[in-house]
């Protein structure tokens, strides 16, 4: 391998935290849905590494499966979101707050 | 056993520390010299027409979501594809494996069809 | 490479509950296009697709089988939850009855097919011998389940709360499949047996990465069954939910989510386990605790029982960490009574319910000399659900309790047992405001026949498995003599 497994798994790391960080701090519910692909995106970067460094197709054939997910997960999504705008005319997570005690 | 996990804070650390560090040292030493042409919108030299805030119709959306959904399906294909003449000396199994996947995908599309997801009106 | 093990004919024959379930989706889809049929006929073909999934999973036997190549892990444990999956579902398609009608959407075919798919979702979830399969499981659960709790397209409250539950179960699906991914690179297998075998002969590649693994894996599991502190999503969620569909929520995915967790953590981490002890052990109190607390001040009851249902998420965990038979056989009793129980309660709710509201404590007042009845049942849930004998709420909790025991968790036992005394004000509270005696009563709900005899079904089973509760308790013990 010329890339070192660390380095693989610290920018996939990376990427995940910067993923987590989104989720946390942004307000737009469609950019805590970009950052939740980045933290998929770093799943699979993860899982290739991995599989590369064990010479098995294992983790590339986990990959796929993240994919679909991934593409399953933005479809519902968005279905959910745009039902939602309609409704609501915002996407603003802090102006959704009709549920509370 | 915690200080296994030191490793892992300095990651969190770094990746918040560059991003805030990033931000503010812009902020602080961007200099700041506007004119009409910088803050216009770059659009590759090219004078901007118009609004780029204009509104889609909510068309658009659905059939991205259908093609994605579609497209991504593709991929279980691929893998199929090069090992197939393989896997045929031990039956015709995997040929029907990949027919019952694509039915189901086919039945999702006449589904979407049937429900009218795909009338442009 | 042989490719012949993989794909036999009895691993086709393995997977079909799944594959009955499957095609009775797709037929219920199909019935749902031609738009000829009446929504009870709908309805009917879905609960009779369970009914024949039951069947053939009687017909497969109990002995023990791997199939796909060691993706799936077939035995008496996976078996009982399989039936539990396919009783909630089927209750949860009776109670679904007309109530999507009366909170004004329009039927459609999709509910009791997502049902199905998230049956299916679970059932691989508990069958899976594989991180891969755990986590196919877990999104085709998820997925179902996010478009059921935004079922009602044109209820505000359903739409935030399909919203808030997608971007958190998303949220927790990454740090999964972090976990996993580590995991996978730290043995260099997704095989819950390979896992543990790699951990066992020290092969593992670094130390960080599986600890790490385990923890993103724990993470995603706590946000799934709502441990605390990851368990706010819960009350929103629950709240804006179709009531039926919350029933289904509490009891059945989170069985699945136990189920799947006891299997990686028993059969993949047993080796690792007793550094994770403590954090078990935390998780379980501040679960509890967090839970009963935030309950006691809520005014709206579907929040006060998703609270509730957090707290219950705690007492469960007490069980993974004693983690020997008593106590992985106390989870299962646990969760059976507790679906019973919740299932009953949120029903009793669903029918209660006018439409576009969510109810407080207040408009249960006078409901007693309304419909005697119907309050005298969800009485009857709400002590079982404090655990008061001779309900099955008081066994359940005296399994786990005296287990935790058992194992030396006094201080454990101790704190839960003052969280269940705590439990006892809010559970009572809707008994006394039904019993409270209002000239305007506001609620007026009417009950079917086939509803009403399932409830009194739940009750029956409340009351015996509090009596006799000697049988399942050897069914329960012998499923986990299956796992430990």
């Amino acid at each position: 391998m010329i890339v070192p497994l660390e380095h693989v798994i610290l920018l996939s790391l990376a990427l995940f935290s910067i993923g987590v960080f989104g989720v946390l701090f942004r307000r737009n519910a469609i950019t805590i849905f970009m950052s939740i692909e980045l933290m998929l995106n770093a799943v699979n970067l993860a899982l290739v590494g991995f599989s590369r460094y064990y010479d098995s197709v294992d983790g590339q054939v986990f990959v796929f499966l993240v994919m679909t997910l991934a593409a399953a997960e933005v479809a519902v999504g968005l279905a959910i979101i745009i039902a939602l705008y309609r409704n609501r005319q915002t996407v603003n997570i802090d102006e959704i707050n009709l549920l509370k005690n | 056993m915690i200080e296994n996990y030191f490793p892992i804070f300095i990651v969190f650390i770094v990746a918040a520390g560059f991003t805030f560090v990033s931000l503010i040292m812009t902020h602080i030493l961007g200099p700041r010299i506007t004119n009409p042409v910088k803050l216009m919108p770059y659009e590759s030299g090219v004078d901007p027409l118009a609004e780029t805030r204009i509104r889609f119709s909510i068309r658009f959306f659905i059939i991205a979501l259908l093609f994605i959904i579609f497209d991504i399906e593709i991929i279980f294909l691929y893998p199929w594809a090069v090992v197939f003449k393989d896997f045929l000396s031990f039956g015709s199994f995997i040929f029907f494996e990949m027919v019952i996947f694509l039915a189901i995908l086919v039945f999702g599309y006449v589904y979407v069809w049937r429900n009218g997801a795909l009338d442009w009106e | 490479m042989d490719l012949s093990q993989y794909f036999t004919s009895s691993d086709i024959a393995g997977i079909t509950p799944e594959i009955i379930l499957t095609l009775t989706a797709l037929v219920v889809l199909t019935l749902e296009m031609a738009r000829v049929f009446r929504p009870g006929i709908i309805l009917l073909v879905a609960a009779s697709g369970l009914v024949l999934a039951g069947t053939a999973l009687v017909q497969g036997g109990n002995d023990d089988k791997i199939l796909f190549g060691g993706m799936l892990y077939l035995n008496t444990f996976s078996m009982f939850f399989d039936f539990l999956y396919l009783f909630v579902g089927l209750l949860t398609l009776i109670f679904s009855q007309g109530y999507l009608e009366k909170m004004g959407s329009e039927t459609r075919g999709e509910y009791p097919a997502l049902i199905l798919f998230a049956v299916i979702g679970m059932m691989l979830m508990t069958r899976a011998n594989d991180l891969v399969m755990v986590f196919l499981g877990l999104e085709l659960l998820s997925l179902s389940l996010y478009v059921l709790v935004g079922f009602l397209r044109h209820n505000l409250l359903s739409n935030e709360s399909g919203l808030k539950y997608l971007l958190l179960g998303a949220f927790a699906t990454g740090f999964f499949l972090f976990g996993a991914a580590l995991t996978f690179g730290a043995t260099g297998t997704t095989n819950f047996s390979g896992i543990a075998s790699a951990i066992a002969a020290g092969t593992v590649l670094s130390e960080i990465y599986l600890y790490l693994g385990i923890g993103f894996l724990l993470i995603g599991f706590a946000f799934k069954v709502a441990l605390a502190p990851f368990h706010m999503w819960s009350p929103d969620v629950y709240q804006g939910a179709p009531t039926t569909v919350t029933g289904f929520l509490c009891t059945a995915p989170k069985a699945a989510g136990f189920g799947a967790m006891l299997k990686v953590f028993m059969i993949a981490f047993p080796e690792a386990f007793p550094e994770w002890q403590d954090i078990f052990w935390v998780l379980a109190v501040l679960t509890m605790t967090v839970g009963n607390i935030s309950a006691l001040v809520q005014s709206n009851v579907k929040r006060m029982l998703a609270f509730s249902s957090v707290s219950h998420a705690g007492y469960l965990v007490m069980g993974i960490l004693v983690k020997d038979i008593a106590g992985v056989s106390a989870v299962l009793f646990y969760l059976i009574v507790y679906s019973a129980m919740n299932l009953g309660a949120f029903a009793i709710i669903s029918l209660a319910e006018k439409d576009e509201q969510s109810l407080t404590f207040k408009q249960f007042r006078g409901l007693a000399s309304q419909n005697p009845l119907l309050s005298g049942a969800l009485a009857i849930f709400m002590v079982s659900l404090a655990g008061f004998p001779p309900t099955a709420g008081f066994i359940a909790k005296y399994g786990l309790f005296s287990a935790a025991i058992a194992k030396g968790y006094i201080w454990l036992v101790v704190i839960a047992v003052l969280n269940t005394v705590v439990s006892f004000y809010y559970y009572f509270r809707i008994i006394v405001n039904m019993y409270m005696r209002d000239e305007k009563v506001g609620l007026q709900p009417s009950t079917g026949l086939l509803t009403a005899g399932i409830l009194a079904l739940l009750i029956a089973i409340v009351f015996i498995l509090g009596i006799t509760p000697g049988y399942l308790l050897e069914i329960t013990v012998d499923v986990a003599t299956a796992v430990s």
